[in-house]
């Protein structure tokens, strides 16, 4: 009988300690078939982050690092320019990224910086249990925004993919959703372009996933879906915000 | 080989290429900025990356990273940069990293002054950033000290697997003096099989400092303490000068002890039995040389630019076993041979007439 569906390679069997309905699990399997297909897995190194993503340096079979909150961008630079001939690649949540991190993705960004970024967008703190994140919207609830993000109080969420758009350093940058099997291909799609990007040599690219946390949001795993359609698809539009490679195809 | 006139500052970028290091990240700061402008042109010309990062802390994780494939990578910074630096330190120390941290300290606290001082010590010697750990600590006294230890440094640093701190001030990275720069690194680099560099066919490599399990968290601090007694036990290093016969020991480090030695050559000028106690290593402390240095002392005085920190460790080596002064400046205040003179013939004074 044809295998018509299987573990990707460059995930370990190690068990996910997701929350059901939560979109880090479904965002790890993309990433780690665009590796398999790409077969880059033997020279492919991850660099994880802190949020609940903390722990992929165990699910991707792949050689791993663990950066500090944030500096994830940083580290993978330093590693990038010593094995320049290795794919290296971020996996960040929006608080590590477009909080404490600002800095380090504007700065990798900006110089070009040979990496890809998986950025996972779920408009919340959810390793620490739920506070306002930079990207949380206007309105919504979380135990720091208790009434509500108000942006008198706390500002406007960023929209990390328009804000890099402006720098002449990024080759790829993308936002896509994985709230239906439709954009789930859509996403993998763009998480492999991403690659393709780097593998090509052409610099800094960047996939911004938009992704469920229904512990945090307080919904079930089919409600929190529609609120990605309701509520985070019209702030953060999905599509694709540069692609050097397209570029030179169509010129 | 013939010397050359080097800066300090300088001498330490050419000896960590000696070393065979060929990555520097880094930000600028005074009293060390011609060390990343002087890597910025050399290390192009040895195959080399210089990177200029938008901030310390962007810096010490690209070391962080940088040192996780197992290549040989330096940063340095001055006080407040230092400052920033710590959570990668610290992030590099859990993960057992090598690399090379150079400190050209300035007055502080804050953002202080960009005159030398010696403030950092606490900051350098007990490790700095969070949770438990060390890092060695070198404190040259000479152009020529330098070179040496910036090259020992790289070798201790993957002999142990640990990040080693060069401590100066901010005179020894400004001044000039003739070095030999014939020194290179001892032998190939060891073998890293740790080392991130793509699985190529073996099990994965990862490296890691989170350790939720507390049973396991402690088996890995008391793996990096018996690391830190083995170098306690074999890496302590210092000077003596003229303690043989000395009554009163004067202890300084860097260029202090320049400073105190020249002091001890007029005490001794006067008829005071006078000698200096230079440590080398500030970690690990070298508690053993400062015992036979102050063998026959009765008086140990312990100069620093600061408000009294190395003054704790040469207490903790006594153990009251000898009454242990400070004469300290700080602000950026060097002090002086006739200061640090008359601190010594106080001594003198007070202790013909105690007894
Ligand atoms: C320096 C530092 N500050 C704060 C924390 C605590 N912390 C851990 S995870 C986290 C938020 C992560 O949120 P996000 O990046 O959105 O990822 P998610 O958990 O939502 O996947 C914070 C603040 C930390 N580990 N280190
Ligand atoms: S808290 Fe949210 S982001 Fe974290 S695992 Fe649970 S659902 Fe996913």
């Amino acid at each position: 009988m044809a295998v018509v569906f299987e573990r990707p390679r460059s995930l370990t069997d190690q068990r996910f300690r997701y929350c059901p309905g939560c979109h880090h699990g479904i965002i790890h399997r993309l990433v780690a078939e665009a590796i398999d297909d790409l077969e880059i897995q033997d020279r492919t190194i991850a660099v994880a982050s802190v949020g609940c993503s903390v722990f992929s340096y165990e699910y991707f079979d792949t050689d791993a690092i663990q950066a500090a909150h944030g500096r994830a961008p940083a580290v993978a630079t330093g590693i990038k320019r010593v094995e320049p001939e290795c794919v290296v690649f971020t996996y960040q949540g929006d608080g590590d990224l477009a909080a404490i991190g600002t800095a380090e993705i504007v700065h990798a960004a900006a110089r070009g910086e040979n990496i890809t970024v998986i950025f996972v967008n779920n408009a919340v703190y959810g390793m620490t249990s739920g506070q306002m994140a930079p990207t949380t919207l206007i309105g919504q609830v979380t135990t720091t925004s208790p009434d509500g993000r108000i942006p008198s109080r706390a500002g406007y969420p960023i929209r990390v993919c328009e804000l890099l758009n402006t720098l002449e350093g990024p080759a790829y940058l993308a936002r896509v959703s994985v709230h239906d099997p439709r954009h789930v291909r859509e996403a993998k799609k763009a998480i492999k372009e991403a690659f393709q990007v780097q593998l090509a040599g052409k610099g800094f690219s960047l996939v911004e996933v938009l992704s469920a946390c229904p512990t945090n949001w307080h919904l079930s795993p089919l409600e929190a879906i529609e609120w990605i359609k309701e509520k985070m698809i019209p702030y953060y539009p999905l599509g694709k915000f540069k692609n050097v490679l397209e570029v030179k195809e169509d010129a | 080989m013939n010397k050359v006139l080097m800066k300090g500052n300088e001498a330490i970028g050419e000896a960590a290429i000696a070393a065979g290091c060929r990555y520097f990240f880094g930000y600028p700061i005074t009293p060390q900025s011609e060390l990343p402008e002087f890597l910025s042109r050399r290390l192009p010309q040895v195959g080399g990356v210089f990177l200029q990062a938008e901030s310390e802390v962007a810096a010490i994780n690209m070391v962080y990273g940088a040192a996780s494939t197992g290549a040989r990578v330096m940063t340095s910074s001055s006080s407040p940069g230092i400052s920033l630096k710590q959570e990668g330190i610290s992030y590099l120390a859990a993960s057992e990293l090598p690399c090379v941290i150079v400190n050209i300290m300035r007055a502080g606290p804050g953002l202080g002054g960009i005159q030398p001082s010696q403030s950092d010590y606490f900051q350098a010697t007990r490790g700095g950033g969070h949770g438990d750990y060390r890092t060695i600590v070198l404190a040259p006294a000479s152009v020529q000290e330098i070179v040496d230890l910036v090259i020992e440094g790289f070798e201790l640093a993957d002999r142990y697997r640990l990040p080693v701190m060069i401590l100066g001030d901010g005179n020894l990275g400004q001044m000039m003096e003739p070095v030999q720069m014939d020194r290179t690194a001892k032998g190939r680099l060891p073998a890293k099989p740790w080392a991130l560099t793509g699985k190529k066919g073996r099990p994965r490599n990862i490296i890691n400092s989170l350790n939720l399990d507390p049973e396991k968290l402690e088996m890995h601090n008391r793996k990096l303490e018996r690391r830190y007694q083995e170098i306690k036990e074999r890496e302590t290093k210092a000077e003596s000068y003229l303690t043989d016969d000395a009554e009163i020991v004067v202890a300084a480090y860097g260029i202090v002890a320049r400073v105190s030695k020249a002091a001890v050559d007029r005490a001794r000028a006067e008829g005071i039995k006078a000698g200096l106690f230079r440590p080398i290593t500030l970690w690990p402390f070298p508690e053993k040389e400062l015992n036979e240095a102050t063998a026959r002392a009765r008086n140990v005085l312990t100069v620093e630019m600061s408000l009294g920190q190395m003054v704790e460790d040469v207490k903790l080596a006594l153990n009251g076993r000898l009454p242990a002064a400070f004469y300290g400046r700080v602000g950026g205040v060097v002090p002086t041979v006739s200061g640090v003179f008359e601190e010594i013939q106080k001594i003198n004074q007070n202790s013909g007439k105690v007894k």
